[in-house]
């Protein structure tokens, strides 16, 4: 995984809330057995008219926001399905980081296994970043995880909590299988007294 | 001692071990695998030459891809479905996976119906699912969710998950249900209170005298519905309803295991006064019989309602609600029993059991659907399901209201396979998610109860249940 750390870029404002997994990657693009190659398909729908040509109106198919690395969103971005295909979508588009009130669970996860650095703020900050984003790509919108700050173009600091732990991986582009695995010894001994305290299962 | 919640004791019963900065390595008990969301994580444990930790804790079956046509013994035509079909048959050879349902084994089915009916789903369980409708197995006292891929990778090689504790939150619903309210109608009925974010960072437990009257399949119903909420997982506490659902299914305890068993899940409940965060009292007199009208699960109304005009709402959803109107091609003020259909989709993860089946049938039996619809299709929940439903007699109710007869799998209820509709078709589905394009580019989609979905088929129209069976009081 690509470590996340500083991140200078343009921002795609989409107000819309609940834009949900089936609207970031609809499902015939979930067929793949593969995790690469869905950035031309992100937000499908909203980005092709039925004949698959650019749907001039939408943000990223702007000459302002084609190179967009942030998103910045309405509330409870990400919501639906489990597929980790919509983070991979985003990813491979190029987007490193979102930003909104908040996501949903699932979405929230995915994210931090594919070095996207999802980031909440209150209403007022996100109102703050939505008009910094509606700019164009002159306004370009630094974060800094370490820090745990979002920098407008003008200068206006708006700061963010995360997880450690989270904040740790994606800081080091860490795989947590492998943390996990050196763990092997605490999951073997639960797993011996599981087995005597619940042997039905 | 302290008082717990029963999401807090089978927390507490699965934690391999904390951190201090307050992540948690969650044992899981059950691991449900299907086609989509796997692939790509066998492919990282090969290319990390890792193994399965435990293969019979996991159980494998393909559902989303499938076709549901009669001709599907001879394969899958769609190329791309077919590879994923094949691809999940080959990781379950390379990775020695016992516990496998094949397409064509009669025990198939959608993953959140073939655990309970198996007896994979068991109450104090930890389970996940690269599947967002994991929540489902949380009807039985289990704590269960979803996970995304790069995690389904992390169960195989570990049989665990890195988590951070999420809050408590109860739904308490209480009171009588009036005639004609179903599982269903309490579940959309709950999302629209709370809202499609009102469970986000929660695992909810639903409780109540209405909710130890359902029966198992309407719980499950219930905590299918849990996500479309926000909520991490929803649950219910196992009670007498649960254990005879559970005793005697295949992979269920038996003898002295299963008194062993029954001893500690008779515990699983929460304590007086464990904790909740949240808490939503919700009084049953208040569900009527529910449809959606826009593109979120929190767009729901009762049947008796009108299309919603976007100055209805306040904030975000002022500018959500005049897109889904567009999409949904619905003028604001239209009575919801004047909207017209033209297809109707019985079955999925949330309604594809045998008591769903057996209301909507209840609601057929005798009658024909309208000539309207270009689409009738049921579907049943797994090819145990289907059996039940023809010996019980419902397939013949199906067929002669002039329904499809399908075999067991996802379908329409996102159109992976070939199940799909096309632009601005209208359905009433029985599933859980009427966003944009689900059932297929530009189709719309008002979800509803399968009683609801009979009446619809009947009439042709969005339809209140309750008056067509004093419709039948009056022939
Ligand atoms: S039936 Fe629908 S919601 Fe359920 S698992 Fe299949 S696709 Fe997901």
């Amino acid at each position: 995984m690509e470590k996340f750390t500083t991140l200078t870029g343009i921002a795609a404002p989409m107000p819309l809330i609940n834009i949900d997994t089936d609207m970031i990657l609809p499902k015939q693009f979930l067929k793949t057995i593969k995790r690469s190659g869905l950035g031309v398909s992100a937000f499908f729908e909203m980005r092709y008219d039925t004949d698959g040509n650019e749907n001039p109106d939408f943000v990223l198919n702007k000459p302002a926001y084609r190179e967009a690395q942030i998103l910045v969103a309405g509330d409870n971005f990400g919501t639906g399905s489990s597929r980790e295909h919509a983070p991979w979508a985003l990813l491979d588009f190029g987007i490193r980081c979102v930003i909104s009130t908040s996501f949903a669970d699932i979405f929230y996860n995915n994210c931090f296994k594919n070095g996207i650095l999802p980031v909440v703020v209150t209403p007022e900050q996100l109102e703050l970043l939505m008009s910094d984003a509606e700019k164009g790509a002159n306004a370009r919108i630094s974060i800094d995880l370490e820090a745990q700050t979002v920098m407008s173009s003008d200068g206006a600091v708006v700061e963010f909590d995360i997880d450690p732990f989270r904040k740790h991986c994606l800081l080091n582009g860490l795989d947590d299988i492998g943390l996990s695995l050196e763990k092997s010894d605490a999951i073997d001994a639960f797993e011996s007294q599981a087995d005597v305290a619940r042997p039905w299962v | 001692m302290v008082a717990k919640t029963l999401y807090d004791k089978i927390w507490d019963a699965h934690v391999v071990n904390t951190s201090d900065d307050g992540m948690s390595l969650l044992y899981i008990d059950r691991h449900f695998v299907h086609e989509v969301t796997s692939p790509q994580a066998f492919e990282g444990l090969a290319m990390a030459g890792r193994k399965v930790r435990a293969p019979e804790k996991t159980v494998v079956v393909p559902d989303h891809n499938v076709p549901t046509t009669w001709d599907r013994v001879n394969g899958i035509e769609n190329e791309e479905g077919r590879i994923q079909v094949e691809a999940l048959h080959a990781n379950v050879k390379a990775f020695n996976l016992p516990n496998y349902y094949e397409m064509n084994d009669i025990r198939q089915g959608i993953v959140h119906i073939v655990g309970p009916e198996q007896g994979w789903t068991l109450p104090g369980m930890t389970i996940v699912c690269g599947d967002s409708h994991t929540p489902t197995h949380g009807a039985f006292g289990a704590l269960a969710h979803g996970i995304g891929t790069s995690e389904v990778e992390h169960v195989l090689a570990t049989q665990t998950l890195i988590q951070k504790k999420a809050k408590n939150m109860k739904v308490e619903v209480t009171g009588q249900l009036r005639p004609g309210v179903t599982a269903k109608d309490i579940a959309l009925h709950v999302i629209g209170v709370t809202g499609t974010g009102g469970g986000t960072g929660h695992v909810i437990e639903y409780c109540g005298e209405v909710i130890e009257g359902l029966s198992m399949e309407g719980r499950m119903t219930i905590c299918n519905l849990a996500i479309e909420g926000g909520a991490r997982a929803g649950m219910i506490a196992p009670d007498q309803t649960t254990f005879d659902y559970v005793r005697g299914r295949t992979h269920a305890p038996k003898g002295a295991m299963w008194e062993a068993a029954l001893t500690w899940w008779k515990t699983l409940r929460s304590d007086e006064g464990g904790h909740f965060d949240k808490v939503f009292e919700i009084d049953a007199a208040d569900i009527a019989p529910v449809v959606t009208w826009g593109t979120s699960p929190e767009d729901v109304l009762p049947i008796t309602g009108a299309v919603p005009a976007p100055e209805d709402f306040e904030g975000g959803k002022v500018a959500a609600a005049e897109r889904s109107l567009d999409y949904m091609g619905l003028e604001p003020g239209t009575p919801l029993q004047e909207i017209e259909i033209d297809a109707v989709f019985l079955g999925s993860c949330t309604n594809g059991r045998i008591e769903d089946l057996r209301a909507a049938a209840a609601v057929l039996k005798g009658r024909r659907i309208s000539d309207r619809l270009s689409t009738a299709i049921v579907v049943p929940g797994s090819g145990l399901v289907r059996l039940q439903a023809e010996e019980e007699g419902l397939a013949e109710i199906f067929k002669e209201a002039g329904f499809e007869w399908r075999l067991a799998g996802c379908s329409m209820c996102l159109g992976m396979n070939p199940d799909q509709l096309g632009p601005e078709v209208r359905c009433a589905s029985t599933s859980n998610r009427n966003f944009e394009g689900r059932q297929g580019r530009g189709s719309r989609t008002h979800l509803m109860s399968p009683a609801m979905a009979a009446a619809a088929a009947v009439t042709g129209r969005l339809t209140d249940v309750r008056e067509l069976s004093e419709l039948e009081a009056a022939e």
